[in-house]
């Protein structure tokens, strides 16, 4: 149970990640390999700051603004700088790895008797009359802090998922959806798709960065490696929830990327029980990815083939 | 009241490929007027649009409209007071957002975009309202993606779109050339219609000679980045379609006798 518990909250968090991927990459359609680097700036930064004995709300929100701004450079060197946009993201991701080392000031943190954003629902819980450090949850015991930290993950995902769903439902986030799906028809609108790349990049490493502050504190420590290969867990949580929900409304496709990115980890986490290698998941993940952007055209060439056949024979 | 100046386009200057697409181009249209540009491929018909609809910034020269100085404003600042039609019907339309989210940014093409709801049911009544008068039963379907509709229907709503807050300008690019008969003969009456009722300044270009002279108060024809006619008012008026087939065969059999004439000078003297 404290598996599947474990499971569900990291997916919670990291479906933060996903929302900021799902709108770079499926939105305005940029390949944002900043992201790598943002999660981490957004946990070395929470880090910090609550290290330094900050309410771990605010330091939350000072994480949040720190990834914006990595992504609003990296929107600045491609539509102003003309860079390319791969390469965009790669030299933030770079400069991010030392700017991170230096906020932490060494390459990991812990937090683990530190305050988190979940220390005020968990004293809430305590004093709600349970004496017992743990609760019966359907007949499994189930330890006080791990429902603290599920809780303040979904809460933190619903307002978020609920601002996003508003937020690209006004004539502001229309704008921003249509820079992306059609630039050249949006330019004959009024809108400036440049200046919508950066809004969306800032906006998109905001989210990634929030999701490495809770993941940090939920973790115990901030690690300056743990950003490496986090953009293409977002995108396997993007096409699992496409798979679950196929896209048809702003809500759903919301929707449909946080339960597959909750999915996504409670298949990690099964995976790991059978035996799966830890060091092996980044290589299954990139297989899973490769395989899932491959399969649709291989199945398509494969049809076609076999029409072509047909017509010879 | 659209002012040109003396527009120079240059593509690719000083390599081997290079393209004066715009040699000197002068032109003013007044207020009202539908005016339809016509000429053989690669005369610089669609650069001309571009050039005002401000894609590029031309090499030299000025945009003037309604007295306004728009050589230098990027193409999505001028958005405000010029509609558009391009001639690929998949281009002036999001594909993935549906139909009454397209129709929504266009209404409020040129003004703040808040942060209120896209689509208030106000919003959505005046789109029915709108789409009904098009006849093409599209008005039930406002949360389709406007991927799913036929190039017809998209050419249609695009036209809607370029033409919702009034522009200034109305340009419109062979915007039915890659219809089918039928389609294109809808668009070409819808375009009528909406330019007539709305009493647009427009500039069109057509490969149509049957459109030219029926739809249009003046005819512009160009020919290798510059305009050599310019019918209109009464001129306007008499042509038929065999004077402007005539034209553009004078116009041939210049070139044909300037490139033998070119080619008698090289054999003299090389
Ligand atoms: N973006 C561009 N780059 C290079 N050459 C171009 C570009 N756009 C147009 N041209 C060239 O300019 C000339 C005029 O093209 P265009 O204005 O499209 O002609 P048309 O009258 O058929 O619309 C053509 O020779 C074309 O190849
Ligand atoms: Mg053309």
């Amino acid at each position: 149970m404290s598996l599947v518990l474990g499971a569900f909250t990291m997916g919670l968090i990291l479906s933060l990640l996903s929302l900021g991927t799902l709108i770079s990459f499926r939105m305005i359609r940029f390949t944002d390999i900043t992201v790598d680097g943002s999660i981490t700036l957004g946990a070395s930064v929470a880090a910090v700051c609550i290290m330094r004995g900050w309410n771990p709300w605010a330091a939350t929100g000072l994480a949040m603004l720190a990834g914006a701004c990595a992504g609003a450079v990296t929107g600045l060197l491609h539509t102003r700088f003309r860079i390319q946009e791969l390469l965009s993201g790669i030299l933030v991701m770079t400069a991010l790895y030392s700017i991170n080392l230096r906020i932490m000031g060494r390459s990991n943190i812990p937090l683990m008797n530190s305050a988190s954003i979940s220390s005020g629902t968990e004293k809430l819980l305590n004093r709600s009359g349970n004496p017992f450090e743990k609760w019966n949850l359907a007949g499994w015991e189930v330890p006080l802090p791990d429902i603290a930290n599920l809780a303040c993950a979904a809460v933190v995902c619903l307002i978020v998922a609920f601002l996003l769903t508003r937020f690209l439902r006004t004539h502001f986030g229309t704008g921003l959806r249509a820079a992306g799906n059609n630039p050249q028809m949006a330019r004959a609108q009024g809108i400036n798709p440049e200046t919508m790349i950066i809004l969306s990049l800032a906006l998109a490493n905001g989210l990634v960065a929030l999701s490495g502050a809770l993941l940090a504190q939920y973790q115990g420590f901030a690690d300056v490696q743990m950003g490496i290969g986090m953009m293409v867990w977002g995108l396997a949580s993007i096409i699992i929830g496409e798979a679950l929900i196929s896209r048809v409304g702003i809500g759903l496709t919301i929707c449909g990327t946080i339960l597959g990115t909750i999915l996504f980890r409670l298949l990690i986490a099964i995976a790991l029980r059978w035996g799966l290698q830890p060091n092996d998941l980044k290589l299954v993940t990139a297989f899973f990815v490769f395989a899932a952007l491959v399969l649709p055209h291989g199945l398509a060439a494969l049809k076609k083939r076999t029409h072509r056949g047909e017509r010879h024979a | 009241m659209l002012e040109l100046v003396n527009l120079h386009k240059t593509f690719m200057p000083g390599t081997a490929n290079e393209v004066r697409a715009l040699q000197g181009v002068s032109l003013t249209i007044q207020p009202g007027t539908f005016a339809v540009l016509i000429g053989s491929n690669g005369s610089g018909k669609s650069t001309l649009l571009n050039a005002v609809a401000g894609s590029f910034a031309p090499d030299a020269g000025t945009i003037r409209l309604n007295g306004c100085d728009l050589t230098r404003l990027p193409e999505h600042r001028r958005a405000a007071r010029i509609g558009r039609v391009f001639q690929n019907p998949f281009a002036g339309t999001a594909a993935e957002m549906s139909i009454a989210e397209n129709l929504a940014l266009a209404m409020h093409r040129g003004k703040h975009r808040s942060l209120r709801p896209a689509l208030t049911r106000n919003a959505r009544t005046q789109m029915a309202d709108r789409i009904r008068e098009l006849k093409m039963d599209l008005e039930n379907r406002l949360d389709n993606p406007i991927g799913t509709l036929s190039g017809g229907q998209r050419q249609a709503l695009t036209l809607l779109m370029a033409t919702w807050t009034r522009p200034d300008l109305l340009l419109l690019d062979e915007h039915t050339a890659a219809l089918d008969p039928k389609s294109a003969a809808k668009v070409t009456a819808l375009t009528q219609s909406i330019v007539q009722r709305e009493k647009l300044t427009t500039l069109m270009v057509t490969h149509s000679m049957q459109q030219a002279v029926d739809m249009s108060d003046r005819i512009i024809m160009m020919h290798r980045g510059a305009i050599v006619q310019d019918y209109r008012d009464e001129h306007k008026q008499r042509i038929r379609i065999p004077d402007l087939m005539a034209a553009f065969d004078r116009l041939a059999r210049r070139e044909l006798f300037d490139e033998s004439v070119a080619d008698l000078l090289k054999s003299q003297y090389a």
